[in-house]
Parts: C-alpha cells; structure tokens; sequence
C-alpha cells in the first residue's frame, strides 16, 4: 500500500488514539513517533501493534505522529486500519 | 420474542471508551451506532472501530446490535458489507418508511450472508420508525419477514418529521407510539420505546417508562447507563405481581394435567391469555418455569 | 528478609534502623499491650498572664529555639489549600536549621515546595501517611538519603505515643483560635471541619505554635485544642485557600462506571448480613467510594433500616443521612466541604474525634474496632486481596495510606471498590506493587466486571451466590483483565529504599524502591 496523502484518524479522547499519517518526500522506511500516557508500561507493545498492521498492509515508507491515550488493542488497530485506507485514498463509505 | 430487552443502551459507534464499557453496564441490549451519533466525515472510521470491537470485546452475554445507515446514503451499503460477516445479534435499520425499504435491506443482507455462508436467520432485524410515512405503512411493514424481531419509534427524527415541538409529555407522537406497538402485537413482537433525553430528570424517566410500559411497549431505549437500573426497575414485576403469577402458572400445571383449560383462581377466571400473561410475568422475573 | 505476605524487608534499613516485619493483622495486637515504651508528654509550667500572641510567624517560630535536627509537626486538613507548612519551612530554612525531621499526617499537591527544602538538607526525614505530586514523583526517583516512612493515621498515633516520632514543634493550623491558644477548625472565612489530626501532636510536641487568620476573643470554642498544651498564637492574613480546603458540598459522581459498581457494591452490603437496624458505616469521601452510600440510603429508607454511626472522612453526604435520621451520630476525623464544618458546629450528634479515637489500634478500643461496614478505593488490588493505595502504575508515590488499613482491619465487612482497569492500567493483577492493607483484612472486592469474595468468607460468599450476585474467582478476574489491556513492562527499580511501608501497628508491610532513572 502506497501512502500518497496526510491523513489522521482517532481523537484525544480518553481511551482512544489519534494517529496521523503521512508520507513526505525523501522519507523512506517507516518513521514513527510515538507519545504515549501508558508509554512507560506499554510503549513497545503499541509499537509492535502499529508496525504488525503496517505490516498487513504491506506500508514500506510512512511517517506517523501517534498520541495516544491509553488504547486498548483493537482500538489501536481500527484507528490504523482507519488512517492507512484514508492516507492511501482507500476510504470508503465515508465523507473524509 | 425475547424475553428481556428491557433496555437498549446507545452507544456511539466512533467512541472506544464507551464501546469498550458498554456490555458493563447491565443493559439487556446494545444498540452500537453508526448512523446519527457519528459524523458523516467519521462514518468510515465508526465503522472499522465497530468492526473491531464486535471482534474483540466482551459483552457479558448482553443482545448486540449495530444501527447501520440506511442504504439510501454512501454509507450503507459498506456497514452491511463489514458488519454482517461478525454476525451481531440485529441489524437495526433507520427511517423504515415502506416495504420496499425493509425488501432492499433484506436483499441486501442475504447477498452478503451468503458470500459469507450465514444462515438468513442468524441475524435478527429490528427497524426504526422514524417518520409519519413509517408509521402509516408500520402494520404492512411488520408482517413483512419472520426475521423482523423488533420494532422501535425514533422519537427525536418523528417529531423533526412531522414538524412539531417535542414536548416531555410526548403528546405528538402518541398515536404514532400506539400504531408501532399494535403492528408489534400483532406481529408478536418487541416494540421498543424512544430515548429520553433529560438524564438528569430521573422522576420523569420513571414517569414515561410506566407509561410506555402500559401501552405496551416491552422495552425503552437508554442514553446513559444511569437510565438502565430505573428503566428495569419500572418493567420488572412486583413481589405481589409475581406471587400472583406464581399461583396461576402453578394451578395451570396441575389442571393442564386434568386436562381442564379453564378455571378459576381467587374468584377469577384464568383463561390462555392469563396464563401467557403470568408467564411472561414469571420470565421477567426470571424464575424457571419448570420448576413450578 | 520476607515477611508474612512474601515481601522483601530488610532486616535493617539505613536511615530508620533496624525493622520488625509484618506478621499478621492481628499478631502483635492480640497480646493486649505493646512491648515498645510510651513517652511521657512534654514537662512544664507557665506563669500567670503571660503573653503568647507573637506578631509573626516567624518570631513565634524563634522563641521555640529551633534546632538542626528538629522534628517539626503539622496536620493536613486544609488538604490542597495548605499555606502554613511550606511557610514554616521557608522560615526554619532560613534560620539555617538543617537536617529536619518532617511529620507531617499526609503530604499533598501544596506541598511541591518542599522539594527544594529536601534537596538543600532542610529536610532529611520524613513521616507522613501519602505523599503526591512532584514531591512525591521525586521522592520516588530517590532525592532523600532517608527513606520516608508512611504511616497509617492509626499507626501515627502510636508512633508518637512511643516517641518514634519525636515531635520538638508543632504548628497547629486552626480556623479560629483565641490568645490563649484554644482552637478549631469548624468556624471562620478558612473553616475545615474537625482538628482530628492535631490532637495528639498538641499533646505530645515540646513547642506548640497555633496559627490563625481569626483571631476571636477569648475564649474560643468548641475547644479542639485546649490552651494548656499551647506555646504560642500567631494571627496570620490567611492560613490557606478556602476553596481548595473545603467549599460547598460533595456532589456524587456522575461517572456511569463509578455509579455502577457503587450500585453493584450496595447490592453486596444489602445481601452480606451486616446490613441491618444498627449497622455503623464508613465511606469514602469521593468516586465510588462515595456514590455507595446514594444506594445505601435509598435501601435504608425502603426498608426501613437506621443506622448507628457514620465514621470517617465525612462528606455532606453523610451530614444528609445524619439529619435525615438515618444514623445516630458522625464521628468526624476529618471534614471534606464547607456543609460538614457547619454541622459539626450546629448538631450535637456530629462529633469531633480525635485520630487516636479514630484508629490507634493501641488503646481500650478505638472506632474502627467498632465498625460494621467499610467502603474503600484501590488503586490496585492483587489475587491475594493486598490493596496498594500508595503507589501508581508508573511507580509513582501518588497517595496514601491514610485510614485505609485501619478501617478494613476493624471492620466487619470490608468492601474495595474499584474499576477493573483505569484507561489501560489494570487494577486487578497477580502481585500488587506496594502492599499497604494485607489481604486478610479484604472481604470483597467490587469491579464493573464482577464480585470477589475472600476465600477466607465462604458464608459471605455463598450469601451473595444466592442474592444472584456476579461472583467470580478473583483469578479469574485477573487472567480477563490481563487479555484486555496485554502484560505491561514491569516496574524497573533499584536497591534504595526510598520508603517504608509501616503497617498500623508498627510492623513493616512493605517497601518502595527507587525508580530506576531514565537514561
């Protein structure tokens, strides 16, 4: 999956997640910027929740800013799921 | 019909603290919500939450429903698409207004459940009347398809509809609320009342309640978890009503077995229509008829 | 070394001495005495119609002739609204007094200031029941040489009685007081309620100073504290913000979550046997905690049911029940909002007592020996039943031990109250961090998620099975919890203690080690 437009998905909520997506010239691999209030506790769990959808979705190059406000797991993973089909104008179904 | 659905709790589906929580708070039914409670540039990523949550949390055996969009706008059609294939317990469908509206859902649902070989009874339909067109074709509607379980009036959409003033005595919708729950009757099946909306006003949910309950409604539709405990309190039976009930059910037993349908109990004559009566007092109460 | 409940305790700890590890709620109480020796209090006489009103603080602080080393005492019921500690401080600093002992009943956010004052040698010890914010994050993170000893407000009492707690200076913040030094803290523009706290160091501390910002004519009463234990007085413009010490009233949560396990926690006293004509009752002064007596209430007017005593920690909550009828009398340790002072002044049957009253286990029998029923917070709890209300998920010290563990020891029945998890922190685990209420104490614990019951209380349990109650196995509980929010990175600590858990009768429960710096 290609990353082709900025995109974000999720809020600052309590318990949710808010991820944005984007995918600037000359970037390559994945950048990931993580702000976590569970960082401590479960930094790099959230981390390898990211790149395992990253990875489902076949995302090589991206850069993402993630603040995150203690998400549980399938929340994370919907929010990415989210951010990844509307950063590569995949969305469907919706008026973002 | 089933025998709880006190209350349906509406959960907005683009909340996680709210969806994760929601089968805590002891409602009967759920109702996880991509239609008015999302906006319309968030419907893509209610639903991917919805979808993962219906994977991933408990619900604590509570009924589970998703209100899609209607299949008039840019949204329905893809909540079928992923919603289905998880299997909730209903798919509830907003503004029904004709057959042909409750035909096309059904089409639709049965494509998708059999390219994900469902059965066409696995998943229940409950619809929502929300407009005056609605409530005129209800009784048509109703009859329509066995799979169709419950019927609930959309109060707010109603009374925008048919551009009046809603007031808390709900004096305009009163004969739409009585027309959706004689199609429900007749159909037997649930009729679920509309949400009411002053959470803090806990005398006046009570008050609306009892009244729902009397017209035969068999449930109400809840806002906050702090609604649930009063709506169940008003539908659940009183230690008076349920001795009563005890000792029809229990008569009924014994003369069943004399072969004798009708008889009296405390002077009064005790026929078909009061034993189901007092069974259905009995299962609200959740005592085992068996063991009477 | 470990103790009953497996943890490691020294047997002696740099800065405190050698330790007496936790055997059991019971184990040294049930003897009747204490081996430890009790001081005497202070030895003195005073001439008629001397003057004790000082102009300031700090020439009232000068004539007690403070010392490097000095224990320094305070009381904390002006809560977040504290002016007078952080002063004193500030003021014995710049006397150059070093090496302060600090005993102060609990530590909170007004209190960041002392950070400083513990980083110069100001201070180098410290007992107190909690500790929060900075200054607690930095004492986590290893700034004192001593550890800081944490105390129940039981275990305080005791701790003074034996002179462990040695107190040379005393400064007793009141809301009114006369020039004499008669005090308290139910009237005036900075009313707190009761002076609970206070009484023992009044009674205990070599010096004495009263501070007020109302001074009335003499004399001045109620009296909390009696001018015969009184050095000096000191009229002052304020002695904190009224409206973070106690304004208005406590209003229940509206949380969904809190006010349902409240609902599920009344379902638990309704059908636990203690929950009948007579029955005394504390709760909480907030959250769920709190919104459990909204549901008690109702039950006790529905089925007619009058309470004896109410206990704590009062809220205006409990001065509704008190002029409702629902219960006898409040015995107020301490007053949460502007209504509570109010009733404590105008109705008898609302009671100021004391914290050796309260909960000094050491005594003919204190009022946590009496009570029936008890609603308590968590922040965590483990398949054990241990309660941690000290440290945080990040390791923080964040809050107290306050009545805690003498409450759930005293009572009959002991309910936590607590949402399974919090955001994405469990609240159930296999091992709690820092045990400050052994599990023994612990009858049930109410989560939205379900009902535990103490193995220790099969009856109890088997009462609530047939009430139709949600009761699972506290493991069970935990294991569901743990597939929610995923196994988080343990806690990495070092060697340094930088705390002392002291269970109320002395003993140590447990014990808080640095957290390890971040590279």
């Amino acid at each position: 999956m290609k990353i082709i437009k900025k995109a974000q998905a999720g809020s600052f909520e309590s318990s949710d997640i808010l991820i944005l997506a984007e995918n600037p010239e000359g970037v390559k691999g994945r950048v990931i910027q993580l702000n976590s209030i569970v960082e401590k506790q479960y930094g790099n769990m959230i981390l390898k929740i990211v790149n395992n959808v990253l990875d489902k979705f076949e995302v090589a190059d991206i850069h993402l800013v993630i603040h995150d406000k203690g998400a549980l797991t399938p929340v994370i993973k919907a929010r990415m799921e989210t951010v990844l089909l509307r950063a590569s104008n995949n969305q469907k179904g919706t008026m973002y | 019909m089933r025998q709880k659905r006190r209350t349906m709790l509406y959960i907005p589906g683009n909340n996680p603290a709210m969806l994760i929580h929601g089968g805590t708070y002891g409602a009967d039914s759920l109702l996880l919500d991509l239609e008015d409670s999302v906006a319309l540039e968030q419907k893509d990523s209610a639903r991917i939450l919805v979808k993962n949550v219906l994977k991933n949390i408990n619900f604590y055996g509570a009924e589970v429903c998703v209100r899609i969009n209607h299949l008039d706008t840019p949204f329905g059609m893809e909540d079928l698409k992923e919603i289905i294939p998880l299997k909730p317990d209903a798919i509830r469908y907003p503004k029904t207004e004709t057959i042909d509206d409750l035909k096309r859902l059904v089409t639709v649902m049965e494509e998708i459940e059999d390219q994900h070989n469902i059965s066409h009874d696995e998943i229940k339909i409950h619809i929502m009347i929300e407009t005056a067109l609605g409530v005129q074709n209800v009784f048509e509607i109703a009859k329509l398809c066995h799979r169709l379980d419950a019927i609930t009036i959309g109060g707010q959409d109603l009374t925008a509809d048919m551009n009046i003033k809603s007031t808390k005595d709900g004096s305009g919708i009163d004969l739409a609320r009585k027309m959706i729950v004689m199609a429900a009757k007749a159909n037997k099946i649930d009729a679920i009342d509309t949400v009411f909306v002053d959470i803090d006003d806990e005398e006046g949910l009570r008050r609306e309640t009892e009244k729902s309950k009397n017209l035969g409604f068999t449930g109400k539709a809840v806002i906050n978890p702090r609604q649930i405990d009063i709506v169940h309190e008003v539908y659940t039976p009183t230690e008076q009503e349920i001795r009563k009930a005890y000792k029809i059910y229990k008569e009924f037993k014994i003369k069943k077995k004399e072969g004798i349908g009708v008889f009296a109990v405390d002077g009064k004559m005790v026929d078909a229509p009061v034993v189901a009566r007092a069974k259905y007092t009995l299962q609200l109460a959740h005592i085992n008829l068996q063991e009477i | 070394m470990k103790n009953s409940l497996n943890r490691n305790i020294p047997d002696f700890i740099n800065g405190i001495g050698k330790t007496d590890p936790f055997t059991g709620a019971w184990n040294k109480l049930k003897k009747g005495w204490m081996d430890e020796v009790t001081i005497s209090p202070p030895n003195k006489a005073k001439l008629p119609h001397q003057k004790k009103l000082t102009e300031t603080l700090k020439e009232a602080i000068i004539k007690t002739s403070p010392k490097d080393g000095m224990t320094v005492s305070f009381h904390h019921h002006l809560r977040n609204g504290d002016y007078i500690l952080v002063k004193a401080i500030e003021i014995l600093a710049e006397l150059g007094i070093k090496n302060i002992t600090l005993a102060s009943s609990s530590l909170n956010n007004s209190h960041t200031k002392l950070v400083k004052y513990i980083k110069d040698g100001t201070i180098t010890k410290i007992w107190t029941s909690g500790i929060r914010g900075e200054l607690g994050k930095a004492i986590s993170e290893g700034i004192m040489e001593n550890p800081v000893i944490i105390h129940s407000h039981g275990g305080r009492v005791r701790a003074i009685h034996t002179g462990k707690i040695s107190i040379d200076l005393c400064i007793i913040a009141a809301s009114s007081a006369d020039e004499e030094g008669n005090a308290n803290g139910a009237i005036g523009k900075s009313a707190f309620g009761s002076l609970g706290y206070a009484r023992i160091d009044s009674r205990y501390s070599k010096q004495v100073i009263i501070v007020t910002d109302n001074l009335v004519e003499f004399p001045c009463f109620p009296l909390s504290i009696q001018q015969n234990f009184v050095d000096y007085v000191v009229k002052v413009d304020s002695i904190g913000d009224p409206t973070k010490i106690a304004s208005g009233t406590t209003r229940i949560t509206k949380s969904p979550m809190d006010l349902r396990i409240a609902k599920l926690a009344a379902d638990v006293i309704e059908n636990s046997g203690y929950f009948k004509n007579g029955f005394s009752f504390q709760v909480g002064a907030g959250g769920a905690s709190l919104a459990v007596a909204k549901f008690i209430r109702k039950k006790m007017e529905d089925k007619e049911i009058k309470g004896s005593f109410l206990l704590g920690g009062v809220t205006s909550y409990g001065v509704d029940m008190l002029n409702e009828g629902l219960f006898k009398t409040i015995f107020d340790v301490q007053s949460f909002d502007a209504e509570v002072s109010s009733s404590l002044y105008n109705n008898k049957n609302h009671i100021e007592i004391s914290a050796s009253l309260y909960a000094n286990p050491y005594n003919c029998g204190c009022m946590t020996n009496k009570l029936d029923i008890v609603v308590l917070g968590a922040l965590e709890v483990d398949v054990d039943f241990n309660v941690n209300v000290i440290t945080g998920s990040k390791g923080y010290l964040i809050g107290a031990s306050g009545g805690h563990c003498d409450t759930a020891s005293g009572a009959e029945l002991t309910v936590v109250v607590c949402p399974s998890f919090r955001g994405r922190i469990s609240t159930i685990n296999k091992r709690v961090d820092t045990i400050v209420t052994p599990g023994e104490s612990v009858d049930v614990v109410v989560t939205e998620r379900g009902i535990c019951v103490n193995p220790n209380k099969p009856e109890l349990e088997q009462l609530l099975v047939n009430a139709g109650l949600n009761i699972r196995k506290i493991e069970d509980l935990q294991k569901e919890v743990e597939n929610i929010v995923g196994v988080p990175n343990t806690i990495e600590r070092t060697n340094k203690i930088v705390a002392l858990i002291e269970y109320r009768d002395g003993t140590a429960i447990d014990v808080v080690r640095q957290l390890k710096p971040v590279e």
